[in-house]
C-alpha cells in the first residue's frame, strides 16, 4: 500500500463508491461482518450454533407431518421429504437474503452516513451470512437424504452448478433491491408479496410435473427464474427420472430462454444500478 | 502549541479547488410510488440546495488545521466530501497520503459485540487489516483505559467509555489525516486532555488533523491555522485567532464591527464632557477585541472637559449582548486636583480582569459630577465592543472561583 511511502503524492479522490477504499479493505470487511452476523445470529440463545443443525431438522419434522399425514401430497413422488426439504432451504435462503438485504443499505444509516465505507460491503455481508446459515443446513439435509435412503448418483456433483445459480440471482437481488429500496420505500412491501408469489411459483411444495395442473399454469412457473434451478436440482439429486429443465418446458425448449434471460438481464444489471446510485446513498437517506 | 502560521511553504496533504456540492431537495418529499404516479404528470420541482459552492484551501502537510462555521454553514459537508462519504458535484479535492474514513468516533460500533470483536471490525473499516487490529488491540484499550471492561458488550458500556474507545482506536489506525468533527467535547475533563495530548502527539509526529468544532478556545490554541464557512464560502482564512473572533461576530447578528457608540444626550449637559475614544487592548498592549476567557481586558477612555468640571468621575458598564450588565465599577475620578478645565484631555487606563462566559459584550462609557451619586453629564452607549471566547467547562454568566477536593467520608455518614 502506498500509506507506507515517505511522502506520498497528491491523488484525487473520487468519493464514495460501491467497492470504495480497496479491495484488500472490501474482503476484509465483508468477511468480517458475514462472520460477525452469522455469530450474532444464534447470539443469547442455549444451544447456539446447533441451532444451525437444529432448525432445518424441526422444519424437517413440520413438513414432513404436514405433507404426508394430512395432505398425502408426497406419496406420488419419489424422495418427497428430503426434496421438500432442500426446497425449502434453499428458497428461504433466496427469500431471507433478499429480505434482508432490501433494508440493508437503509438499516446501515450511521456507517454509510459517516463512514467511507464500501457500500456494496453492505448487501453481500448479508448474503454471505445467509450462505453460512444454508452451508450448515446442507450438511443436515445431505445426511438427512442419505439417511433417507435416497441413492447418491454420478450427478450430485452438478449440484454446486444449480447452487451457484442460486447464489448468483440471490445476490443480484439483494443488490438492486438494497440500493433501489434507499430512492423508493415501495419496493419494500411489493417484495414482500413478490417473494411470496415467487415461491408458489416455483416448484418447491409440488413437482413440476404436477398431475393435474393446467399448462398455462405450467407455462407460467416456467417464466420464475428460480424455477430451472429447483427443477434440475430435482433431477440431479433425487431422481434421475424426473423431468429437467428442457423436459419441463413440455416440449418448447425456447421456453427455457425466457427464465434465463431474466435472470441474465438481473445480473447485469445489478452491478451497474448499484454502482450507480452507490455514491448518492447517503444523500438520500 | 500556540504557534503562529508559519511562513514556509510545507508540502500540500490536502488541496481544494473550486468545490461545489449541492443538494437536491424534492419541494414535496416523495416517497411512495403513490405519490410518484399521482406526480408523473406534474414534473417534480427540486430546490437545489447549495453546500459549498466553490471553495479552494489547502491543508499543508503536518498541519493543524481548523475548520468552523455556525450550523449550515457547509462544514460538516466539507468534511464529508473529504472523508468521500459524499460525492462532490464539481471540483476536486486530491490528498497525499490515507485519510482516515471517519468524521465521528464510534461509527460502525456493535452494541451487542465485546470490545475485542468491536476493536478488530472498526479497525478494519478503519483501514487496517484484521491482524494490524488484532495486535494493537491491547494499546487500544490501554490509551482508552478500558482494561477492566474487555469482556463488557458495548451496549453497557457508558457514553464516555465508549468515546474513549472510539478516539483510543481513531489514534491507532495509521492513518496520515485525521478527521475529527467536534469529539473533544466528549468525556470527562482528563480524558479530554488525554484527546488533547493525542492530537498533539499525532500532530508531533507529522499527521495533518482536521478539526471541526464550534469551540474557538480548541480552534485558538490547537490550530495551526483555520478557515471559516459561512454559507458555503468560505470568508476568513488563516489565523485561528483571527477566525475564531469572526466566527464569534457572526454568532452575533446585526453587530457590524467596529460598533459605533451612540451618545446619549443628557437634558441640559451635552456640552460640558465629551467621550472622545474607548479603545481596548490585551495585556501586551496590542488593540485587540478578542478576548481568550480569563485573559484580562486593558481598556482606555479618553475624555474631553468642554466646560469646567467639579469632581468628574467616569463610570464605566460591560452589558453582554442581550443588555444585561454584567459589571460597573465603581465612579472612577478623572481629574487629580478635583476639576477640569475646559479644554482638558484627560486618558484613563483600566484593566479587567475577565471571569465572562463566551459571548459579545459592549463598553458603555458615562461621565459624571460629584463622587457620591454622581449626576450624569455624557454618556456614551456602547463605546467599545469585546469577544470573548473559549470554553473553560463552567456554565452561567462568570466563572467564579472554585476549587473541590475529595474528603473523607465519616463513619456516621457511612452508616
Amino acid at each position: 500500500m502506498s500509506a507506507t511511502e515517505r511522502r506520498p503524492a497528491l491523488e484525487e479522490i473520487r468519493g464514495p463508491s460501491a467497492i470504495g477504499g480497496g479491495a484488500r479493505r472490501f474482503l476484509d470487511l465483508l468477511r468480517l461482518t458475514s462472520v460477525t452476523e452469522f455469530k450474532l445470529g444464534y447470539h443469547g440463545t442455549v444451544l447456539g450454533f446447533l441451532w444451525s443443525f437444529a432448525r432445518p431438522l424441526l422444519l424437517f419434522a413440520i413438513l414432513l407431518l404436514v405433507f404426508t399425514q394430512v395432505f398425502r401430497l408426497g406419496s406420488s413422488v419419489d424422495n418427497y421429504a428430503p426434496m421438500l426439504l432442500l426446497n425449502i432451504l434453499l428458497f428461504q435462503f433466496f427469500s431471507q437474503a433478499t429480505e434482508q438485504a432490501l433494508s440493508s443499505v437503509v438499516r446501515s444509516e450511521s456507517v454509510v452516513r459517516k463512514m467511507q465505507f464500501p457500500r456494496l460491503v453492505i448487501p453481500l455481508s448479508v448474503v454471505t451470512t445467509n450462505l453460512l446459515h444454508l452451508a450448515f443446513s446442507l450438511i443436515v439435509v445431505f445426511a438427512f437424504i442419505l439417511a433417507y435412503g435416497v441413492t447418491p448418483q454420478w450427478t450430485w456433483v452438478l449440484f454446486p452448478l444449480a447452487l451457484f445459480a442460486l447464489i448468483a440471482l440471490t445476490t443480484a437481488v439483494s443488490m438492486l433491491l438494497s440500493v433501489i429500496y434507499v430512492r423508493v420505500r415501495d419496493i419494500g412491501i411489493i417484495w414482500a408479496v413478490g417473494s411470496t408469489a415467487l415461491f408458489y411459483a416455483c416448484p418447491i411444495l409440488y413437482p413440476i410435473n404436477f398431475p393435474g395442473a393446467p399448462q398455462q399454469f405450467k407455462d407460467l412457473i416456467m417464466l420464475n427464474p428460480l424455477t430451472p434451478i429447483f427443477v434440475q436440482i430435482r433431477e440431479w439429486i433425487f431422481d434421475p427420472n424426473a423431468p429437467g429443465a428442457v423436459e419441463s418446458t413440455s416440449g418448447r425448449p425456447w421456453l427455457l430462454l425466457i427464465p434465463i434471460a431474466i435472470s441474465i438481464a438481473i445480473c447485469v444489471a445489478a452491478p451497474i444500478v448499484f454502482s450507480r446510485e452507490a455514491p448518492r446513498v447517503a444523500e438520500e437517506l | 502549541m500556540l504557534s503562529v502560521p508559519e511562513p514556509e511553504r510545507r508540502d500540500v496533504a490536502i488541496e481544494v479547488r473550486g468545490l461545489v456540492k449541492s443538494f437536491r431537495m424534492p419541494t414535496q418529499r416523495v416517497d411512495t410510488l403513490k405519490e410518484r404516479a399521482t406526480n408523473l404528470l406534474s414534473r417534480r420541482e427540486y430546490r437545489e440546495l447549495q453546500a459549498l459552492r466553490g471553495i479552494d484551501f489547502d491543508v499543508y502537510s503536518g498541519e493543524f488545521f481548523g475548520i468552523v462555521g455556525r450550523n449550515g454553514s457547509g462544514k460538516s459537508t466539507l468534511l464529508k466530501l473529504l472523508a468521500s462519504i459524499y460525492r462532490a458535484k464539481a471540483g476536486r479535492i486530491r490528498v497525499a497520503g490515507r485519510i482516515a474514513p471517519c468524521i465521528e468516533l464510534g461509527v460502525g460500533f456493535n452494541p451487542e459485540l465485546a470490545a475485542y470483536e468491536n476493536v478488530v471490525l472498526n479497525g478494519v473499516m478503519m483501514g487496517l487489516t484484521p491482524r494490524e487490529a488484532r495486535s494493537r488491540f491491547r494499546n487500544v484499550i490501554e490509551f482508552a483505559e478500558l482494561g477492566d471492561y474487555t469482556e463488557l458488550k458495548l451496549k453497557n458500556y457508558s457514553s464516555g467509555m465508549l468515546v474513549r474507545l472510539g478516539f483510543s482506536l481513531m489514534t491507532q489506525v495509521d492513518a496520515d489525516l485525521l478527521l475529527v468533527d467536534e469529539v473533544l467535547a466528549v468525556g470527562d475533563a482528563a480524558f479530554q486532555q488525554k484527546c488533547m495530548d493525542a492530537f498533539a502527539r499525532n500532530h508531533q509526529e507529522g499527521k495533518t488533523i482536521i478539526l471541526v468544532t464550534h469551540d474557538m478556545a480548541t480552534v485558538a490554541t490547537h490550530c495551526d491555522r483555520a478557515i471559516l464557512l459561512e454559507g458555503g464560502e468560505i470568508v476568513h482564512e488563516g489565523d485561528p485567532s483571527a477566525v475564531a473572533r469572526h466566527y464569534l461576530e457572526l454568532n452575533f447578528p446585526g453587530d457590524r464591527r467596529p460598533v459605533e457608540g451612540v451618545d446619549v444626550p443628557i437634558s441640559g449637559h451635552s456640552s460640558e464632557a465629551e467621550i472622545v475614544d474607548a479603545t481596548l487592548f490585551d495585556t501586551e498592549g496590542e488593540e485587540s477585541s478578542s478576548f481568550e476567557q480569563g485573559e484580562p481586558v486593558v481598556l482606555e477612555v479618553t475624555v474631553r472637559a468642554t466646560a469646567k468640571l467639579t469632581d468628574p468621575v467616569l463610570g464605566l458598564e460591560i452589558r453582554d449582548g442581550d443588555g444585561t450588565l454584567m459589571f460597573a465599577p465603581p465612579p472612577q475620578p478623572l481629574a487629580e486636583e478635583g476639576t477640569l478645565s475646559p479644554g482638558d484631555t484627560v486618558r484613563l487606563r483600566g484593566r479587567l480582569a475577565n471571569p465572562l462566559a463566551s459571548g459579545h459584550y459592549f463598553l458603555s462609557c458615562g461621565v459624571g459630577l460629584g463622587s457620591g451619586a454622581p449626576r450624569p453629564i455624557a454618556f456614551r452607549k456602547n463605546a467599545a465592543d469585546f469577544v470573548v471566547f473559549g470554553t473553560r467547562g463552567f456554565r452561567g454568566l462568570v466563572e467564579l472561583d472554585f476549587t473541590a477536593e475529595r474528603v473523607p467520608v465519616t463513619e456516621e455518614t457511612k452508616a
